[in-house]
């Protein structure tokens, strides 16, 4: 690449200018004319069956539009992996806050009054709301054995290794729930017309998900479903399932009154009904060597997925082939399951199960280091897979990583020995104390084994007359940066200017489907079929001999205007094609997961109050090797947004749950970090470069939420020498951690610990 | 609010609005940020809570930082309010846009009118912050996407700049 190559630079955001004045139009700042207003009336209880629906006589119920289940003109499901989540509950609720009716008015004023008045009688059916309520199986909930999905990862003889350790470690992990809490709500319009069929404009990461959603539900086919996506105010995987029941319910609102529709949720229902991270716990059993080598191991994997089935098994399987870290197993068996409850669905958030799985591996090996009595770094070192070597999935690592030299950069740039021993000393006394945690990790991009073959992704780049090119994706933006990347792509690609390249509005009826923006896999996986298809426009115009090999911006326009001159509308398609060396067995879970591995070093230094036992995160550094950086601001943004997401996971963001119902609702009492509750994130990449994404680049979007929760809680550990098992880490934990602690060791006060 | 503001007949209020003078029939007790948004088309001010947590629909009356969505539009009778959109001067953007936008500062752009009109509100009283007054200064303000940091820079670099107001 040369000196004045657009990839590499950190270009102004593609609709940065929009942003900063106010002008960017997100679903609520858009308004049909004769729209009404949609509301969802929803269950109250977490199961039964609905005995009896009345509606209050002081409300005038005539002026509003009423859908029930009856008015679904197709399937009553929200379409997705499977079709057992109803998109408005007819005679059964399974957990609280299930759509059951759905009101429109012109007034919304009038719609909250008119949602409580009406009133739902149920005979209530016994409900559960654990892990371990679903595993016993005292209430069949789903299915027969409320099981969503299981997977079975088994590599070499795992039963041989057992009587060979010198060691066996166990441990039990678990992980909360977490609400994505992007800042703008969940909102859709939908507007009906017989002959055109829905159309519905939304804050929303997936057109096509919705469209698929939207065909099944209205029998409509799909030249009459079509989704348009407005500016999305954040989404962290919180927009990728949920979206499709509500653009269902405005549609259905849509088509009951004949009148444009628009739900916009607010901050408690939006919280209280739709998605969150999974909970799960994790069970490792470790064989281990006398010098700190695994020799195998079995890995418990279950999450919880709520009462329907929506990305559970997806979820599932990403965070089983993230279970065993970034580590070397010769033999090891992975039994992974997702589990339904009487709570709303748990969905995808940014990480996707491997922030579960991967707090686990990495709080693991911390015991296992202290069972060998080697270091946390040192464990870790003995362990990195290597170049040549297999994952879990006995995929063969190809790539010329080197794990023990990023943990190496990472060890002197936290200038974590000094630290730590300096920290062993002043932790005698005071009335606080101080650690040093790490974590090592990898994150596969794109979707995986299979699921790009299945995908099958398609993506356009349009020539114009003007001389400008447009980019044709389904990819959306929604604050990582999809659009400016992506026109960095084609611009390189096509020696283009930058401000030459614009992005399409991802609008079914424009932009063909090149997937779902999720799964880190826009830049590596987009971003190469954006490069392949501008490639596609310049060979074109080369080969009808109306550009050179080499041509300027201004030659580049005119070859454009002739060819659309003489053939019309000048596009270039390319679609996925699975390169040949890729292999994965579904049956047996095994071969190559992911195109591509991104690998990090985290290290979190924290201080642990004694009066309010309260954790504060002082230093954090965040080292990974990502491939090519495309745009380093957008590339830090990401990293630096990733782990604040991941402190709150850590230490701030508990979901208090009463049977099945979230109780804190509100940014008043379920707490994300502040700027002033975050320390210093310092961010380095360590380019090694990759041969499968667009100009070297792999996904990046979800690793930072994997690690830093490991680090701090190895850090707290570390600190107090108490073990933390479980996250959130609330000051009440570390209250009860210490007084349990102290109480087996027969230490007095917390100013004994350690 | 909804029964206060069934309860009592729409009024006329009249505030300055970035500089022009506005009259607006509305109920007295309607939140400043739906009149803003629905009345005026002033839709760069943002709800994201409605309970005033999350401060991206802070808005400037009479030089104060305030969420729109606490303010009762009766109490603007008078007023000079600022909205993001007051903040450019037409298509020339004020110190703090353009380093929003070259550091980063913005990425789903939801939070960031309100942030930009709390590290106006800062820089007006405090010119030259230091790190920590601006971590302070913007901690009414939530972002879920950034980490603050690029925001944080973004301010510091507007800054040094000068010309912040």
């Amino acid at each position: 690449m040369s000196s004045d190559s657009i990839v590499g630079k950190s270009v102004p955001r593609k609709e940065g200018r929009d942003k900063v004045t106010g002008r960017s139009k997100y679903i609520d700042d858009m308004v049909l004319p004769n729209m009404l207003f949609g509301a969802t009336v929803r269950s109250q209880i977490p199961r039964g069956r609905i005995r009896k629906i009345t509606f209050d006589p002081g409300i005038a119920w005539d002026e509003f539009v009423i859908v029930s289940a009856k008015d679904i003109p197709g399937k009553n499901c929200i379409a997705l992996i499977g079709d057992d989540q109803p998109c408005l509950a007819n005679e059964f609720v399974n957990h609280p806050e299930e759509p059951i009716l759905l009101l429109a008015h012109p007034d919304r004023h009038l719609l909250p009054k008119a949602v409580d008045a009406v009133s739902i009688e149920y005979d209530p059916l016994p409900a559960i709301f654990t892990i371990e309520e679903s595993e016993r199986r005292s209430e069949a909930v789903w299915g027969e054995d409320n099981i969503f999905k299981t997977y079975l990862i088994e590599k070499g003889d795992v039963d041989g290794i057992w009587e060979k350790a010198d060691y066996i470690v166990e441990g039990e992990y678990t992980t909360g729930a977490q609400e994505q809490l992007y800042i703008e709500n969940n909102g859709m319009i939908a507007a009906y017309d017989a002959a055109q069929g829905i159309t519905v404009w939304g804050s929303l990461q997936c057109p096509y998900y919705i469209q698929k959603a939207l065909m099944a539900l209205c029998n409509l086919s799909a030249e009459n479903v079509r989704v348009v996506q407005m500016e999305t105010g954040g989404a962290f995987g919180g927009k990728e399932e949920y979206p499709s029941m509500i653009a269902g319910h405005a549609a259905l609102l849509a088509i009951k009154s004949g009148k444009p529709v628009k739900i916009v949720y607010d901050r408690m229902e939006d919280m209280a009904a739709t998605t969150k991270r999974h909970p799960s716990r994790t069970r490792h059993r470790t064989a281990v060597s006398r010098d700190g080598k695994i020799l195998g191991g079995e890995i418990d994997f279950t999450i919880d997925g709520g009462a329907y089935l929506t990305l559970s098994p997806v979820v599932l399987s990403r965070g089983a082939i993230h279970a065993g870290g970034p580590y070397y197993w010769p033999s090891v068996l992975i039994c992974a399951k997702a589990v339904a409850t009487n709570a709303p669905p748990h969905g995808a958030f940014r990480g996707f199960g491997a922030p579960q799985s991967l707090f686990a591996m990495e709080r693991h090996m911390d015991r296992i280091a202290q069972k060998v009595g080697l270091s946390p770094a040192e464990i870790r070192r003995r362990n990195f897979l290597q170049t040549g070597q297999t994952t879990t999935t006995e995929q063969a690592v190809r790539e010329p990583i080197n794990l023990g030299k990023l943990l190496d950069r990472a060890l002197e740039v936290s200038d974590y020995h000094a630290k730590k021993q300096r920290f062993a000393n002043e932790n005698q006394g005071g009335i606080s104390r101080k650690g040093m945690g790490m974590a090592a990790f990898l994150h596969g991009a794109g979707f995986t084994g299979s699921g790009e073959r299945y995908l099958s992704s398609v993506v356009g780049v349009e020539g114009c007359a003007d001389g400008s090119v447009r980019v044709l994706v389904s990819s959306t933006e929604f604050g990582q940066g999809t659009k400016t990347v992506l026109s960095q792509i084609a611009a390189e690609t096509l020696g283009l200017p930058y401000e030459n390249v614009s992005m399409a509005q991802p609008d079914t009826l424009e932009v063909p489907n090149s997937g779902p923006t999720v799964a880190s896999r826009t830049v590596m996986v987009v971003g190469k079929l954006v490069r392949s298809a501008a490639l596609g426009i310049r060979q074109t115009l080369i080969s009808s001999n109306l550009l050179r090999e080499d041509y300027s911006a201004d030659e580049f326009r005119v070859a454009c205007q002739h060819y659309i001159a003489a053939h019309g509308p000048f596009r270039s398609w390319s679609r996925y094609e699975a390169p040949a060396d890729i292999f994965w067995d579904d049956e047996k879970y095994r071969g190559e997961a992911y195109a591509a591995f991104a690998w990090a070093v985290y290290i979190a230094e924290v201080t642990v109050d004694l009066t309010t036992y309260s954790v504060s995160v002082d230093d954090f550094v965040a080292l990974q090797e990502v491939g090519k950086v495309l745009h380093p601001v957008l590339a830090k943004g990401q990293i630096i947004g990733g782990i604040a997401q991941a402190i709150g996971f850590s230490l701030y963001e508990k979901v208090v749950w009463q049977n099945g119902r979230m109780q804190n609702s509100q940014m008043t009492n379920y707490i994300m970090p502040t700027s002033s509750d975050l320390p210093p994130i310092r961010v380095f990449f360590e380019e090694l470069g990759n041969v499968y994404g667009a100009y070297g680049a792999k996904g990046i979007g979800e690793l930072p939420m994997d690690g830093p929760a490991p680090a701090i809680v190895n850090a707290v550990e570390d600190a107090l020498g108490v073990h933390f098992n479980s996250v959130p880490l609330l000051p009440e934990d570390i209250m009860d951690g210490l007084a349990a602690s102290s109480q087996e060791s027969g230490v007095g006060s917390a100013d004994e610990v350690r | 609010m909804t029964d206060s503001r069934e309860s009592r007949a729409k009024t006329e209020i009249s505030f300055a609005v970035n500089g022009e003078r506005k009259t607006v029939h509305a109920y007295p007790m309607e939140r400043l940020l739906d009149v803003l948004r629905l009345e005026l088309g002033l839709t760069g001010t943002k709800e994201g809570c409605g309970e005033g947590e999350c401060g991206s629909c802070s808005v400037l009356m009479d030089d104060t930082l305030v969420n729109s969505c606490l303010v009762p539009v009766l109490q603007v009778e008078g007023s000079s309010v600022v909205t993001i959109e007051g903040l450019a001067a037409g298509e020339t953007l004020h110190v703090l846009q353009e380093t929003f936008l070259e550091c980063g500062g913005a990425q789903c752009g939801i939070c960031t009118p309100g942030m930009i009109l709390a590290a106006a509100h800062l820089l007006n009283g405090k010119p030259g912050p230091t790190m920590e007054e601006i971590r302070e200064g913007l901690s009414g303000n939530l972002c879920r996407c950034t980490g603050y940091s690029q925001i944080l820079e973004a301010v510091a670099e507007a800054a040094s700049r000068g010309n912040t107001t």
